[in-house]
């Protein structure tokens, strides 16, 4: 037994000496994102994240946000999150968020459909949210986004900005919610090319084309996204979509390694605020508003309201779009920036038809 | 729970590894012996205590008000011991409450809510007990099977795609697909075997290079039409077929399946083969020592392709359980890390069936508790990984647990070290 108390004693002075001299403040205990059973009103939502964890830079981060964004603008708001370490805690952490109370449970993923309508059929009266997937049940809100139109507006301002007549893209896997945003790369590109009777060409991908394409098969093998934009620089694109998460980011390595000659667009999130680094090269971002959605269905829960049905992001309700273009604002040539302008108007007004197959219905 | 199968069968006793005693003596001299020198049972039990204290410091330092309270420690040294405590207690509350039993869910008097915990932590266990087997058989035969998950993979592939594309009457569609994954399994497994028996490719890279191989198999095939499920709008396979899938044993409400008879069945066969047969005898005799066992005429060639094989086949039936039982259809992580946490299970069990099932058990109470302790608690859900590793750590060095507990040494208490590790000595 002398040990451990020597072991305790040791621990003991250590944890003093980091940092105990302060003074006690009477803030009280803040709690860092659950207070269970705090408050008879307040709306406990809560939100089932897949696989990453909640800081994965890309989707389970800009959903979370979403809910943080609500909360700070309604205090009646209780939030929480479970994250999951594999598909296997989908049904678990579902159940789990329905038994603690939650009125409202948000599953961040379309691989939860499943779960979701069994546990959603189950708990009639209490209300779900989706995020990239239509349930078709009444008590669960979808959240899906047509991102092939924000891609469109990428894709055409990437063949306005190409010096050598190529661009390229490539995807993580070859799934649609990838894919979509390929296709809209291409479309704008072809649409661009009509337009000015220009013949830029699209490397990695063609949307006629659905089986062949090039894609990284992960999300987060850096060097693998580095090694396909080096082949794409090799065959002469200068400016690369990476459709592939944190592969994408040796993208940013290669552009950086080039010394600018070859250049980035990003995708999800704005590149500048999730990967700073290479914020030089980012031309821009195609987004998906994940937060944006989140906060509004979450703000409607809190006022008693739950939404029903689904909700498509689209240019028009801001729910996918470019970012800003940031270090390339003086770059970019204020004629291609209003041209843009009116393309993002045509395809609001179904001027432009978009023909990704991969387009939610 | 209550057929026959269910039952569990007493933990084999090696006679290494047991204290030797003098028949004479009184049950209260033994358990104090026990306790006093430290065996097998004994330091896995201090093991447990040890890594559950740590774990409640890692509850406590990750815990935002006690870190608050320990910048005022001097001045009320009380707030943060008391903060402290309810973190801890709290967390593991919350993990017992998931694992076994909600207080709350016996007033209530649901029969699903109050079994709901018992029933999650089977099922959990299900994919670990047969994992551990497959790894723990592998180990016997002086192999280290680091191949469960691609194993797990390709048993899930097989038993799947005939659940969902074939369509047979019910039972003979549930046995022709559990028959699939195990063909699955012992395919994937089958390959190392023979890579290392005609090649001597070691076995722990071959594994794991198959794992890469089953991975990517598997992402290439959820794009695949016939494979993906329409609208092809994600990364997963077609449903299941009903006729395909394992019987709920609770009611339809909880989740706990017919795959824990296949997996005590598995372990009470893989008991008998062990212990019983002759084949097994080879197995032991391959794993205690190549050389003496070939000069004895055995064939360590074919013994470590059948071992492989075989293993294959338990991980497969994981793979099986995982598509025909809890998930109804296969996505990307279809393995859920159980390849590699039977490795841990098996260390656990000692490469013991007996072992491995409670091992299993023990880490299924883990995994569910851990989802109702972050669910309820905020505690991350990756503490359940550290105690798991940490259970690990201290059972793999016997030496620290009788140094911190001052047992005296005793013969035989470890792990039956040697078996475990001989895989890397191939």
């Amino acid at each position: 037994m002398r040990k451990i108390v020597q072991a305790v004693a040791v621990t003991g002075i250590l944890a003093v000496a980091l940092s105990a001299c302060g003074s006690k403040s009477d803030s009280g205990t803040g709690t860092n994102n659950t207070n269970p059973g705090s408050g008879g009103k307040a709306l406990k939502a809560c939100m089932v994240l897949d696989v990453g964890g909640v800081d994965d830079r890309s989707f389970n981060q800009s959903s979370w946000k979403g809910m943080t964004d609500a909360k700070q603008a309604n205090s009646n708001l209780a939030i929480s999150y479970v994250a999951s370490a594999s598909q296997n805690d989908y049904t678990p952490n579902l159940n789990a968020e329905v038994a603690k109370g939650c009125q409202t449970t948000i599953a961040v993923g379309g691989l939860m459909t499943d779960a979701m309508i069994k546990i959603a059929k189950k708990n009639p009266t209490k209300k779900f949210g989706i995020i990239d997937s239509n349930t078709g049940q009444p008590n669960v809100y979808g959240m899906q986004f047509n991102t092939a139109q924000g891609a469109f507006l990428g894709g055409y301002l990437a063949a306005g900005m190409t010096k050598t007549g190529k661009v390229a893209t490539f995807g993580g896997v070859n799934i649609p919610p990838v894919t979509i945003y390929m296709d809209g790369f291409w479309e704008g590109v072809q649409y661009y090319n009509q337009q000015k009777n220009k013949n830029v060409q699209v490397l990695g991908w063609n949307e006629k084309n659905q089986k062949a394409g090039t894609f990284a098969n992960s999300f987060t093998d850096q060097n693998k996204g580095k090694s396909i934009s080096a082949a794409f620089a090799q065959q002469g694109a200068d400016i690369i979509f990476p459709v592939a998460g944190g592969t994408g980011l040796g993208a940013g390595a290669l552009a950086q390694s080039s010394g600018g000659k070859v250049n980035v667009m990003w995708v999800d999130t704005d590149g500048c605020v999730s990967a700073p680094q290479y914020c030089k090269y980012f031309i821009t971002s195609v987004v998906k508003n994940l937060a944006d959605a989140v906060n509004k269905y979450v703000t409607a829960a809190a006022s008693g309201a739950f939404p029903t049905g689904t909700s498509i992001g689209t240019l028009k309700n801001q729910g996918t779009g470019l970012a800003p273009f940031h270090e390339f604002a003086s770059k970019v040539p204020s004629s291609l920036q209003s041209e843009l302008t009116q393309v993002k108007a045509d395809i609001i007004s179904g001027k432009i038809k978009i023909t990704s197959p991969a387009q939610p219905k | 729970m209550s057929t026959p199968t269910a039952t569990d069968p007493p933990p084999p006793t090696d006679p290494e590894d047991a204290v030797p005693q003098p028949p004479a003596r009184s049950w209260g001299t033994r358990a104090l012996d026990a306790v006093r020198y430290g065996n097998a049972v004994v330091v896995t039990v201090l093991a447990l205590l040890v890594a559950v204290v740590v774990g409640g410091l890692l509850i406590a330092v990750a815990d935002e008000p006690t870190r608050q309270a320990m910048h005022y420690f001097f001045s009320y040294p009380w707030d943060t011991f008391s903060r402290a405590w309810s973190a801890v207690s709290s967390a593991y509350g919350a993990l017992l409450k998931g694992a076994i039993l909600d207080p709350h869910a016996l007033s209530s008097g649901s029969l699903t809510e109050i079994f709901n915990p018992l029933s999650e932590t089977v099922l959990n266990s299900i994919p670990l007990i047969l994992a551990g087997l497959s790894v723990g058989l592998a180990f016997r035969a002086g192999l280290f099977n680091i191949g469960a998950q691609g194993q797990i993979i390709l048993g899930a592939i097989f038993a799947g795609y005939v659940g969902f594309a074939w369509h047979l009457p019910v039972v003979i569609h549930l046995l022709v697909a559990l028959a699939a994954g195990i063909i699955g399994g012992a395919i994937w497994g089958g390959v190392a075997g023979v890579l290392k028996a005609k090649t001597g490719a070691h076995e722990v890279i071959t594994t794991i290079m198959l794992n890469y191989v089953a991975v990517y198999l598997l992402a290439y095939l959820l794009g695949v039409k016939g494979f993906q499920r329409p609208p092809y709008q994600q990364a997963i396979s077609r449903v299941v077929d009903t006729n395909a899938t394992l019987p709920h044993l609770l009611g339809s409400d909880l989740r706990l399946h017919a795959g824990i008879i296949i997996a005590l069945a598995a372990a009470v066969g893989v008991g008998w083969l062990l212990d019983r047969s002759t084949t097994g005898f080879q197995l032991r005799a391959v794993g205690a020592n190549p050389s003496a066992a070939r000069t004895a005429g055995m064939s360590v060639e074919r013994n470590y392709i059948l071992v492989m094989v075989l293993a294959g086949a338990l991980a497969g039936l994981a793979g099986c359980s995982q598509i025909l039982g809890t998930n109804p259809a296969i996505t990307a992580d279809i393995d859920g890390g159980f390849g590699f946490d039977g490795i841990t299970v098996a260390l656990l069990g000692r490469g013991r069936p007996g072992g491995t099932v409670l091992a299993g058990l023990l880490f299924g109470a883990l995994r569910a508790g851990g989802v109702a302790m972050q669910s309820d608690t905020g505690t991350p859900i990756d503490l359940v990984v550290v105690i798991q590793s940490l259970i690990v750590l201290f059972i793999a060095a016997p030496p620290l647990i009788r140094s911190i507990f001052r047992l005296k040494a005793a013969r035989g208490a470890g792990v039956g070290g040697s078996q475990l590790a001989k895989g890397w000595n191939g």
